[in-house]
């Protein structure tokens, strides 16, 4: 810097190259800061405006889209599974009252065939039961007959015997009262 | 840069490092308005940098962003939502310009924390274009937008009637010396922290307070690197703060 500068071109820098007082106040450099300063502004307001503001602005929203999007749909889903899990529980409590009607009916049906059964059998031995009483009655019927006859013929064979002659309608009244008797 | 001068002992430059000079030919050749100089160049990085992060870093579009991409959306979200807050929603179609502001302040900033750069930021000249930019950009939106109501922005009405005349000439003139402020504020803080920076560095030619010299740098440099960014936070609130000021004048 030292080295020799022959002519200096502003009254802000000495013939050794150094600054005279503040370069900041050296008029001489004002239009050419002033100019650059200008062109560099606009510069920077053209890039922002035209290129890097709206690109980051649409970044910006987008993303912040995205994150909504995604917590709605994560809600979205919550609610599906909440819905699914009803869903569930409603299917759950309807298979078991199926279960429960089919269960009954059954029973019921079953009962049925029972009561049926029971029933037929019932009549089955009342029938027989009628029909051994009859048989019974007959058999006693055919005995009392069998037993009069029997005292009839012993009666009417006591009376040849002791010499006498039958009368058989005396003997059979005789029988009759007696076996009627007892 | 300090060298040993002419006389022998130590000499320093601190506002060298402000010197607008030609970049290409003569170093001491003449600055017209359209010459390409070190103030271009750095300038032009900076809008390099902007493209290189916000175009090339947010090429893929992804919905998972790459390192790149998630910086330059934590950005774009910081300062959205900085002039959302401050401005109301009226206030987010002038993003775009914050944004412009807050963007080449910041990378100027950084980038004239590489060793033997240009800091652009440093120049009243820069930081006066921005500073009045916005100060006659928010009074046409005042005037615009409320007509001479706007006016009303320095009649404060909550306070005692006999104050409000007093308080309206203040009002006036903190308003006028708000671009001054908010120019010299930056222009201040980085030429401030670049000049102390040059200092220190020239006394660590001195070796007896070398050790503690190039400490006291990293420290400084530090600090720098909060400056740089926070200077840049200041600027674009304060634009915010001024916006909403034009956008909703009644105290």
């Amino acid at each position: 810097m030292a080295d020799v500068v022959t002519e200096t071109a502003s009254a802000c820098v000495n013939e050794l190259g150094h600054a005279v007082g503040m370069p900041q106040l050296c008029g001489d450099w004002f239009l050419n800061q002033i100019f650059w300063l200008l062109v560099t502004l606009a510069v920077i307001y053209l890039v922002l405006t035209k290129v890097a503001l709206p690109r980051i602005g649409a970044v910006l929203a987008e993303r912040s889209g995205t994150i909504s999007n995604d917590l709605a749909a994560a809600e979205d889903l919550n609610r599906q599974a909440a819905e699914a899990e009803t869903a569930y529980n409603q299917a759950l409590a309807e298979a078991r009252a199926e279960a429960q009607r089919i269960s009954g009916e059954t029973r019921a049906a079953i009962k049925a065939d029972l009561d049926a059964a029971i029933a037929k059998a019932d009549e089955e031995i009342a029938a027989k039961t009628a029909e051994s009483e009859a048989q019974i009655a007959e058999i006693q019927a055919n005995a009392a007959t069998s037993v009069a006859q029997v005292a009839r013929d012993i009666a009417a064979d006591i009376v040849t015997a002791v010499g006498g002659t039958p009368d058989q309608a005396a003997i059979d009244a005789a029988v009759d009262t007696r076996v009627k008797g007892n | 840069m300090a060298e040993p001068s002419e006389t022998g002992g130590l000499s320093f430059h601190p506002m060298d490092q402000f010197i607008v000079k030609p970049l290409f030919g003569d170093a001491g050749g003449a600055v017209g308005m359209l010459t390409i100089t070190n103030a271009t160049f750095w300038m032009a990085l900076a809008a390099v940098c902007v493209v290189l992060l916000f175009v090339m870093g947010t090429r893929s579009r992804a919905m998972i962003p790459s390192r790149s991409q998630s910086i330059a959306e934590l950005a774009y979200g910081f300062v959205y939502k900085m002039v959302e807050d401050v401005t109301g929603k009226d206030g987010v179609k002038y993003f775009p310009y914050i944004f412009t502001l807050f963007l080449f302040i910041l990378f100027s900033n950084m980038l004239a924390l590489i060793p033997m750069s240009f800091s652009p930021t440093s120049h009243i000249a820069v930081t006066a274009v921005m500073g009045f930019g916005v100060f006659f950009a928010v009074t046409i939106i005042g005037f615009v937008k409320n007509g001479a109501s706007f006016l009303s922005l320095f009649w404060v009405s909550s306070a005692p009637l006999i104050l409000r005349p007093i308080l309206a000439v203040i009002e006036v003139i903190s308003y006028f010396v708000r671009p001054v402020s908010h120019s010299v504020r930056l222009a201040g803080a980085i030429t401030a922290g670049h000049a102390v920076m040059k200092v220190f560095a020239g006394f660590a030619a001195v070796t007896l307070v070398a050790p503690f010299t190039i400490g006291a740098m990293v420290a400084i440099y530090a600090l720098e690197l909060l400056v740089a960014g926070i200077q840049a936070y200041v600027f674009a609130i304060l634009t915010c703060v001024y916006l909403k000021d034009a956008l909703h004048p009644h105290h």
